[in-house]
């Protein structure tokens, strides 16, 4: 094995999911698949950070009615966010009250969650894992950018962060269920990108690291998998993880195939620039249209990759380049 | 009065190009830009610049942001001329008192009566 | 693949900001703004006993409340996104920054919220302002003195 590549021979089970967005997640192309779309982008709540909260837990909640489990019956729930300490993760686990690790790798948090899960599943110390991470537009600009209303012009390769939120349900091996066979950890890769308004240019490396690494450590190649997705590379973001892939010598009409789930999030309204962004876009993508898919058996293996810019305000203003990380699971369906 | 307008909207247009220019090509941020503009007005203030352009395009040039860099100096400079040294500091914002006065009565206005919107790009 | 083949790489591929687009819509949303601020100076003149001078103040004020309802109703962040420096550079884009400021920063209270973050983004300008106008007007008194130049 590769470093950083982690094989389950007990095959854990995503056995359900949940997921909920925004009102503006109305016009996503995923949006047919998502559980819930609200109608408030504050949920109802009366500080964006509340909000932020109870997407999260509404997500949870019906991941864990449509696998018809309570609370208690969970053994770890691994969760994370953008917001400064990960609050609203920390807020979602006293509510739900479910031992709980809070993640942070930015946008790629999704998937570190269900490495965890499939991780504590796998040495048997958990029956019932959730994993997943949520991003409320509103909450996110603040922290990493401008007040909301604040008129600054974004360049087109600035990404709109979702308000969404994305939880998996992952228990012990079972058939008639995706099962996460294999996972790659992210190095933190930097390439001295500075720009916060290009994520996509400073993550494309990151994922085009865990995609190879991941490859070599399980002896494929990208034709062995139906579906490639990474997480939200974005528009821009996404022709340079495949020029990158090329150059690795990788061969251009599988390295073509490869899709973004920000690049399609909001399809091609210009008003969303490059595309979508956030832990929440992969985290919604990943966890209801791509496992309907495997459901379905549309396909059978996929590499799901989510990618996280590792910046904070801080280290942009002090001119310091953007580390960046992305985690892959490779699921498949039997 | 179509003259002066169309004055303003011009020499208005062109200080606003030059922000643009300032923040595409030297890859600034707005605020870095904003302050290099109050700095320009400033200094041309000190040259006696800024005064003959606000007679020439009236809110072409009052109303960007150099304006206040410009309200400042000239502040400043006519209480430094009546009074000396003392009059630099004491005279700053004689002038210059209602963008900064009205920009915090209406913002706390703005928190009382408005919510940040932001799901509508 | 080291850094620098890496930034090569990535900006042949990324789409570049189209500088002379930009300043024309900069300078189309920003002379429009001064012409509106140019009316209102003329209606302060004609209703109200100012000068082309002093009916300066009052239109300040008065293009900082539009902005506030512009920023409150969510449209000029819009605008913004189309003029650039055009809605940035006008003392509305001030007022914008202020009053955005205030209103994201409710949920943490009048007084630590709106007033410790009031200026958080446009209190640079205020103080190199200050700064600047500091330093200008003590050279030029400097020279007066030794004769150099006159006011």
């Amino acid at each position: 094995m590769d470093q950083g590549v982690i094989y389950f021979p007990s095959k854990p089970s995503i056995i359900a999911s949940g997921v909920v967005g925004g009102p503006l997640e109305k016009k996503s192309v995923f949006a047919a698949d998502f559980d819930l779309l609200l109608d408030d982008e504050r949920a109802e709540e009366k500080s964006n950070e509340k909000g932020h909260k109870q997407m999260a837990l509404q997500a949870c909640q019906i991941a864990l009615e449509k696998a018809n489990i309570k609370e208690r019956d969970v053994d770890f729930l691994m969760s994370g966010d953008l917001v400064n300490q990960m609050t609203p993760s920390n807020f979602l686990a006293s509510t739900l009250g479910i031992p709980y690790l809070g993640l942070y790798s930015a946008c790629a948090t999704s998937i570190s969650g269900a490495i965890v899960a499939a991780l504590l599943t796998e040495l048997g110390a958990s029956k019932y894992a959730l994993a997943g991470a949520a991003s409320q537009h509103n909450s996110i600009e603040r922290q990493f950018r401008y007040p909301v209303e604040y008129g600054g012009q974004k360049p087109g390769t600035a990404q709109w962060t979702v308000t969404a939120a994305g939880y998996a349900l992952i228990a012990k091996g079972q058939m008639n269920s995706p099962v996460i066979e294999a996972a790659t950890v992210g190095k933190s890769i930097d390439l001295q990108q500075t720009d916060p308004f290009h994520m996509g240019a400073a993550m494309a490396p990151a994922a085009c690291d865990t995609i190879t690494r991941h490859l070599k450590g399980r002896g494929q190649s990208l034709s062995d998998y139906d579906l490639i997705i990474t997480g939200d590379l974005a528009k821009v973001g996404l022709p340079i993880l495949q020029e990158c892939l090329i150059k690795e010598g990788m061969a251009q009409q599988d390295v073509m195939k490869i899709r973004d789930a920000g690049a399609e999030f909001y399809g091609d309204d210009q008003t969303f620039l490059a595309g979508a962004s956030g832990a929440g876009c992969s985290a919604s993508v990943f966890f209801s249209t791509i496992l309907k898919g495997l459901n379905e058996k549309k396909y059978e293996r996929v590499l799901a990759v989510a990618t996280g810019a590792l910046l904070s305000p801080l280290t942009v203003q002090q001119n310091e380049s953007i580390p960046c990380t992305a985690h892959a699971i490779e699921i498949s369906m039997k | 009065m179509f003259a002066t307008l169309l004055i303003a909207f011009i020499v208005g247009g062109l200080i606003c190009v030059v922000g643009q220019l300032i923040m595409d090509l030297g890859k600034l941020t707005p605020a870095h830009t904003l302050s290099i503009l109050v700095v320009l007005g400033s200094v041309l203030d000190g040259f006696n610049l800024y005064e003959p352009l606000i007679d020439f395009a009236g809110a072409g040039a009052t109303i960007p942001i150099t304006s206040f860099g410009n309200s400042l100096t000239h502040g400043a400079l006519a209480e430094a001329e009546k009074h000396g040294w003392i009059g630099v500091l004491t005279g700053m914002f004689e002038v210059t008192s209602s963008g900064i006065s009205a920009a915090i009565v209406f913002g706390m206005i703005g928190a009382l009566i408005f919510h940040s919107k932001g799901q509508h790009p | 693949m080291d850094a620098k083949q890496y930034d090569t790489l990535q900006q042949s591929l990324s789409p570049k900001p189209s500088i002379i687009k930009n300043c024309l819509k900069a300078f189309l949303v920003g002379g429009i703004i001064c012409t509106i601020g140019q009316l209102i100076t003329f209606f302060y003149m004609a209703y109200f006993n100012f000068t082309e001078r002093t009916a300066g103040n009052p239109t300040v004020a008065t293009m900082i409340f539009l902005a506030m309802l512009f920023t409150g109703f969510g449209l000029y962040k819009k605008l913004a996104q189309f003029a650039g420096a055009g809605s940035a550079v006008p003392v509305t884009g001030f007022g914008n920054a202020v009053i955005s400021s205030a209103i994201e920063h409710k949920s943490e209270g009048y007084v630590l919220g709106v007033g410790g973050n009031i200026f958080k983004l446009a209190g640079s300008v205020i103080v190199f302002g200050v700064v600047s106008a500091f330093v200008v007007a003590l050279v030029k008194l400097l020279l007066v003195t030794v004769g150099v130049t006159n006011w």
